[in-house]
């Protein structure tokens, strides 16, 4: 059943730009989207660990990229995929040397630290001249037609977000996953149960990492120009989204983030479309209403209604950290 | 960097980086006095506390162009904010209290944003100044000069700050407050309604950082995105500071309000929030590496 789904929203993602030509830019942030919530769930659901920060590395991915491009000389294709595999690796390399000071913070105090660190990179992105301060970056044309490009970046974003998907399914059913879960579950029993905790806990930041630096090219490039604060260390948007998706959803659960990315992404796009002015405004009050009358979000709900017999041979909800 | 050279030619210089960051830190102190005050009696860490000092400030210049002097919005918009975060105490707020922190750090974070993006359709993006109206100081032939409004402002918040203090200390709900906060079950069995202590603490730190937004909007500007830096500035003092700690507060506020004048004057205005947020990191990552050697970690 799980293979039957997932090749069904496979075959949807690779008909979806010729079906509906006209919002493809707009599905290709859905994808965006799931990999945001994928990536924020690999630490915030599954390991305890809320980061409201992790649009940082994205922002790395995004400023890579564009500087391999502005200063490497190759020509549009090979910098765009030299520049995204850089910038994956950078954002994972940030990771690695960050993670250990970082993570062994716990608790709202991680939450605090990694959201200064966002905004840290958003005051020194949008200061710092020689990757473009606060004018941001243009990056190259596309050496095609409109309608092409939009339909290239969507299906790398598409294979993006699938691979990721993929990736942090795979890793769930690792022992690394079930470490994982211990440390969100009690993180001094899981260390005194052997667990490397600390190289636990930095692998699966890096993990997260390296899928967020990788998507940070090709959005950069579909956006066309790269501003430090609206799009590359968009704290307040994209690093807050990504928390709420998962929330939204049910976090800590394989799904719940894609559903709470597909379902947050059209309630966004409709506000955007019929609240002219208020749409951010709506976006607070959804933000408060999300959290405190849907804690477990949407797979939570589902297990709930279904009983506690079902509830037992699915993944745990996790309604609360310790 | 050049300026560093400045300071070294003139340490005079220094002293007004002091006077004026111990001056402005009282502000600082202020809004993290109120914070404490939520975190420790309710668990909560308000993401929203610069939020309402930016209300503070709209406040009290909306009351300046109504021909009200600033002193005296002040009050006014203390009063205004405690009404605003008692709503909000009864809306929101209630039901979050004693839930996991997580739920309370995403849901104020929710409600800063929402009263950042009103603040924004209703006032407009644009930067808002109130003149003083007050007299600059010098000393040492114009060398060093110190803004009369920082002293007021100075004076204000350690006003508003033993207010606080002594209705803490001395009033039967002040008490309640304070039982509550050691130990919440115990209080509720002795009768105490912690459902309107926690109300009460909630308006109270609504007003504090009401006064604190007047002040602010006096010394500096309002600007409806300007909340996230003081939220995160209270943050850093309290953690600094520890809960319950007064006189913690006090110094580490006034020592956040010096590093920020000399990191504003030494690295550049453009540097100056990068260099608050990197030392709150460094705050919290050196914290706990010290606990860390005793297989403890910040709680």
């Amino acid at each position: 059943m799980d293979m039957a789904v997932l090749a069904g929203i496979g075959a949807l993602g690779l008909v979806a730009p010729w079906a509906a030509p006209s919002i493809v830019t707009q599905l290709a942030f859905l994808w965006l989207m799931i990999l945001f919530a994928v990536t924020w769930d690999v630490n915030g659901g599954q390991m305890g660990y809320n980061s409201f920060g992790n649009v940082f590395f994205f922002g790395i991915g995004v400023y890579i990229c564009a500087l391999i491009q502005r200063d490497s000389g190759l020509s549009y294709y090979p910098a765009l995929f030299v520049g995204t595999a850089l910038g994956a690796l950078g954002a994972a390399i940030a990771a690695l040397a960050l993670g250990p000071a970082i993570l062994g913070i716990r608790g709202h105090y991680f939450a605090i630290a990694t959201l200064g660190l966002s905004i840290v990179a958003a005051d020194v992105a949008s200061a710092w001249e020689y990757i473009g301060a606060a004018s941001g970056l243009t990056l190259p044309l596309f050496p095609g037609a409109i309608g092409n490009r939009n339909r290239f970046f969507y299906y790398l974003l598409f294979a993006l977000a699938a691979i990721t998907f993929l990736a942090a399914r795979a890793l769930y059913r690792t022992r690394l996953g079930l470490a994982m879960n211990a440390i969100r579950d009690n993180e001094d029993k899981a260390e005194a149960m052997g667990v490397h905790t600390t190289r636990t806990k930095v692998f699966a930041w890096c993990v997260s990492a390296f899928f967020l630096g990788a998507a940070g090219g090709p959005v950069g490039n579909l956006v066309g120009f790269v501003d430090p604060r609206d799009l590359a260390f968009a704290g307040a948007t994209f690093g807050v989204w990504m928390v709420l998706m998962a929330v939204l959803g049910g976090k800590g659960t394989l799904w719940g983030p894609v559903i709470g990315a597909v379902i947050f992404h059209v309630t966004q796009e409709l506000f955007w479309t019929y609240l002219l002015g208020w749409q951010r405004v709506a976006m607070g009050l959804l933000i408060v209403v999300i959290v405190v009358f849907f804690p477990t979000g949407v797979v939570g709900w589902l297990l709930r209604l279904h009983g506690p017999r079902k509830r037992r041979r699915s993944t745990t909800v996790a309604t609360s950290a310790p | 960097m050049s300026n560093l050279s400045v300071l070294a030619d003139a340490p005079i210089l220094l002293v007004q980086l002091v006077v004026s960051g111990v001056l402005v830190g009282a502000i600082f102190a202020l809004v993290a006095y109120g914070m404490a005050l939520v975190w420790g009696v309710m668990n909560i860490i308000n993401i929203a506390q610069g939020e309402f000092v930016m209300l503070g400030g709209y406040a009290v210049f909306y009351l300046a162009g109504a021909g009200v002097p600033p002193l005296l919005g002040i009050p006014i918009a203390a009063a205004a904010m405690f009404v605003l975060a008692f709503a909000l105490y009864r809306a929101v707020i209630h039901r979050i209290v004693g839930r996991d922190m997580f739920v309370s750090i995403l849901a104020t974070f929710g409600i800063s944003i929402l009263l950042q993006q009103l603040a924004n359709q209703l006032f407009s993006a644009d930067i808002r100044t109130l003149p003083s109206g007050l007299p600059s100081l010098s000393f040492d032939n114009g060398l060093i000069s110190i803004a009369g409004v920082k002293i007021v402002g100075f004076v204000a918040a350690l006003v508003v700050g033993s207010a606080l203090f002594l209705f803490l200390r001395h009033t039967r709900i002040g008490r309640a407050i304070r039982a509550t906060a050691q130990n919440a079950r115990a209080a509720r069995v002795l009768g105490i309604d912690t459902d309107r202590v926690y109300a009460t603490t909630f308006a109270l730190n609504g007003a504090i950082c009401g006064a604190a937004g007047g002040l602010v909007a006096m010394t500096w500007f309002v600007q409806p995105y300007l909340g996230l830096t003081y939220t995160l500035r209270s943050f850093m003092i309290v953690v600094a500071a520890g809960l319950g700690n007064l006189p913690g507060v006090i110094v580490a506020g006034s020592a956040l309000g010096v590093l920020e004048e000399a990191a504003g004057f030494v690295l550049g205005a453009e540097y100056q929030t990068a260099f608050i947020f990197l030392l709150l990191i460094a705050l919290l990552v050196g914290r706990n590496l010290r606990l860390w050697r005793q297989r403890k970690y910040l709680r």
